[in-house]
């Protein structure tokens, strides 16, 4: 395996070897952006090569980078003003990060995803304005000061709270995953989609903000002898319902206002929203206005029509919902290119619906050989966690795995071991092992190993 | 781990309630005006009867919360054919919009509580009756969620007259059959899925036992890696330009499969300039006219410039088409009807229709 002992010191190759075939041609089109790119990652050895390819398109390269030289406009101009962007926005050039949907996934945009797009972003918190998007009939922009929570069912007094009251109460902020379980459902049966936003995206890690279920369960009176189950029900047109068990409720459940220091997006369900830490995406109902408090689950369309696991059999695993512990390298992943042979920092996300991450080990051959990568900070409960860990790419052939570990001893499984137990048709909760090939040419893409 | 007794907030909040019960009137909720109120305020309020009636409206498996009613399969069709069969198709067996809901199933799997045709890969879709165990999901959801562009438009009787028609379909009831709260419950025993379900697993509670395991074994672990699937060829373009996914600086790129296109983002200040929100593009989101209509691409219905085309220099087409929009049309743009659009108001409809001929600019 390499190492990046002398990742330092290694020499750049001249760029007609770090290049790929199409982005030469694009160099010798004349694309003026790109070659600017390719004097970042050039060392000082390569420019005369470059420059020499390039002609007259760059200012005495022998000299310098001309973006050096040649001072650019934002060194010599008066910058905008304060609150230029009362609401700031991410830098134009990073118009390319953006949630998008899959073609062909749903014919009605209303009931659709969006996928948060994992291979560009950073650490634990994914930026609320990338959160991936599931909804089942359209998102709703709700009047705060009309929204109500109702509390009925197994309680001492059936109540009703506005977001005047909810925030009235005492609040805890709490750093969790949201998956949906149906995330790399399209993998089951064979590689479908080519990059990690399409395979994985439907994955976000926020700081969530409001008042612990209980608490208001409480407030109540709620009829803990008989109590079982809880359905929480949302106030957009589909009232989407789940059941959500009596101890997971009364354990870290949170009835959710704050999303990443700021109220919730309304496609996060503002005003209000159930978080259930470590379960999966349609248990943690948006635009929450109803919690009902019964002594058996409600088997609702969501628990018996989808979100079902169909096992070989023939039969249907009802009302799963933990989010076992699972990995994914998200850079370098698939669809993208590395810029040249040398030195990588591998990084990806790691989270258990049980806990929290106790070790993440990655392979660079397919995993004949495991290596355990660094943790960025100190893993958290049921949230995402970072890891990241050195690899010089030597410009041969290799296969990239993560596979994550939790703090039960569970280990993320192959794809084959999936299959051999719940087969290839059970769409929810695939958290296999992804392997993503590098080729020679240094392009990245999906494939499944034995 | 946030039992009340960590709380003590809680304790006052109840004593507060009480206190100041007879105070509060319903309604009486925020101070709208921005001025402070030094009455004590409590938190939270008894919901009354007649709200929790409102919204109490979820229906259990062994019917609890199943309103009394009742609509025969007659009566199902016709409501079926204006409100339900444009995304489901006629027969409920539709693919366009949704996956199908009637189908897959047999009078052996009626029998048996089992459908037979979930262990094979014997039907290319999962349809909603081959999956259902209990026929309460199916009330619940139709009366909650349905139609697609008008939820909670039906009422409790014309929810049972739907279902008889959907099992109707399904060759659970025969053609003369009338649903109601009690006969609803001799058809629960014949629900062709209603032993398919297990809750034998380790997916529901944190402490659930996993059923798929793996060691983290580190060295020399398998003797031959082989590459199983690979990504289909059309595939690595369906989704877009990877070029166009990622940033174009740091350690990689995406992969540029359209060579020759540049990478949007920086070059050309991005796509901002399709952000111009329009209000009565707005309007016909908020309608529900783009659930099965796109501007310029036919959806489920035809694309608005493609309206516009048509009745191109036609005066009479403004009245026709609110006309249209009204009551429901079919066969224009072929055989999936538009249903009867009966929660917009007619002057938003014309202002709608007039924004489609002019090619919904």
């Amino acid at each position: 395996m390499g190492d990046s002992s002398n990742g330092r010191n290694h020499i750049i190759k001249a760029p007609e070897n770090f290049l790929t075939a199409a982005e030469i041609t694009q160099v010798e089109a004349g694309r003026r952006d790109f070659l600017r790119n390719a004097f970042i990652t050039a060392s000082s050895a390569a420019l005369a090569s470059l420059s020499s390819r390039a002609g007259a398109q760059t200012s005495r390269p022998e000299v310098g980078d001309p973006d050096i030289l040649n001072l650019p406009s934002w060194s010599t101009t008066l910058g905008k003003a304060v609150a230029t962007n009362p609401y700031g926005l991410p830098s134009r050039y990073e118009a390319n990060i953006i949630r998008r949907e899959s073609p062909g996934l749903s014919h009605v945009p209303q009931a659709s995803v969006a996928f948060t797009p994992l291979q560009s972003t950073f650490g634990i918190i994914t930026p609320s304005g990338l959160h991936f998007e599931r909804h089942h009939q359209g998102w709703q922009d709700i009047d705060p000061t009309r929204h109500r929570l109702m509390i009925n069912g197994l309680v001492k007094t059936p109540k009703v709270y506005s977001m005047d009251d909810l925030m009235r109460l005492p609040s805890v902020s709490r750093i969790h995953f949201l998956e949906c379980g149906a995330n790399t459902a399209m993998e089951w049966g064979n590689v479908a989609v080519p990059t990690v936003q399409y395979t994985h995206g439907m994955l976000s890690g926020s700081e969530f903000t409001g008042v612990p279920l209980s608490v208001l369960l409480d407030d109540c009176g709620i009829d803990l002898k008989k109590a079982a189950y809880i359905l929480a029900e949302g106030a957009d047109g589909s009232s989407m319902t789940r059941t959500i068990g009596i101890e997971r409720a009364l354990d870290d459940v949170i009835v959710a206002y704050g999303q990443n220091g700021e109220m919730l997006r309304p496609e996060n369900g503002y005003p209000l929203r159930l978080v259930v830490p470590g379960v999966q995406g349609v248990s943690w109902v948006k635009w929450l206005r109803r919690i009902k408090v019964g002594d058996q689950p409600f088997a609702t369309k969501d628990e018996s029509v989808h979100y079902v696991d169909l096992m070989p059999g023939g039969m249907l695993r009802q009302y799963t919902a933990v989010q076992e512990a699972k990995s994914v390298i998200t850079s370098p992943s698939g669809g993208q290119v590395l810029t040249g042979r040398g030195r990588f920092n591998v990084t990806g996300l790691a989270w258990s619906g049980r806990g929290k991450i106790k070790r993440v080990d990655v392979s660079f051959d397919g995993g004949r050989n495991w290596r355990t990568a660094r943790m960025e900070g100190t893993p958290l409960t049921k949230a995402l966690t970072r890891f990241n860990i050195d690899w010089e790419w030597n410009g041969e052939q290799a296969i990239l795995q993560s596979r994550a570990i939790d703090d039960t001893g569970y280990v993320q499984p192959k794809i084959g071991q999936l299959r051999e137990v719940r087969g290839k048709r059970s769409i929810y909760h695939n958290n296999a092992i992804q392997s993503w090939l590098v080729a020679q040419n240094g392009e990245v893409s999906n494939v499944q190993v034995d | 781990m946030f039992r009340s007794t960590d709380f003590f907030p809680v304790l006052t909040l109840q004593r507060a309630v009480v206190l100041a019960a007879l105070l509060v009137t319903v309604g009486d909720i925020s101070a709208k005006d921005g001025s402070s109120d030094v009455t004590v305020k409590p938190i939270g309020r008894a919901a009354t009867a007649a709200e929790i009636k409102a919204w109490d409206i979820d229906v259990r498996p062994d019917f609890q919360g199943l309103p009394a009613g009742s609509g025969s399969v007659e009566k199902g069709q016709g409501i079926w054919d204006n409100r339900c069969a444009s995304c489901h198709g006629t027969f409920a067996e539709s693919n366009e919009i949704f996956t199908p809901l009637v189908g897959g199933t047999t009078k052996e799997d009626q029998k048996n509580g089992r459908v037979a045709a979930l262990a094979g890969n014997t039907v290319p879709q999962r349809t909603t009756f081959m999956k259902v165990a209990t026929l309460s999901t199916l009330y619940d959801y139709i009366h909650r969620a349905m139609p697609w562009n008008a939820p909670k438009s039906l009422s409790t009787d014309e929810v049972y007259a739907v279902l008889a028609y959907l099992l109707n379909l399904a060759e659970i009831v025969p053609d003369d059959f009338v649903l109601n709260q009690n006969t609803i419950r001799d058809v629960q025993s014949r629900m062709p899925n209603r032993n398919g379900m297990t809750r034998q697993h380790g997916l529901w509670d944190n402490k659930g036992k996993p059923d798929v395991h793996n060691t983290a074994c580190m060295q020399h672990c398998a003797t031959e890696v082989s590459i199983i699937s690979t990504l289909p060829d059309f595939a690595r373009t369906a989704n877009g330009n990877p070029y166009e996914q990622n940033r174009n600086f740091g350690a990689v790129r995406g992969v540029n499969t359209e060579p020759g296109k540049s990478g949007g983002a920086g070059s050309t200040g991005g796509d901002q300039s399709s952000h111009g929100a329009d209000s009565l593009h707005q309007l016909a989101n908020a309608s529900g006219c783009l659930a099965c209509h796109a501007v310029s691409s036919k959806l489920v219905g035809p694309a608005f410039t493609d309206v516009a085309a048509y009745y191109k220099g036609n005066d009479g087409a403004l009245a026709a088409l609110v006309a249209k929009v009204q009551t429901g049309g079919q066969g224009n743009w072929g055989q999936i009807p538009m249903p009867a659009q009966v929660q917009i108001n007619k002057s938003q409809i014309e202002q709608l229709v007039g924004w489609i001929l002019k090619g919904a600019p």
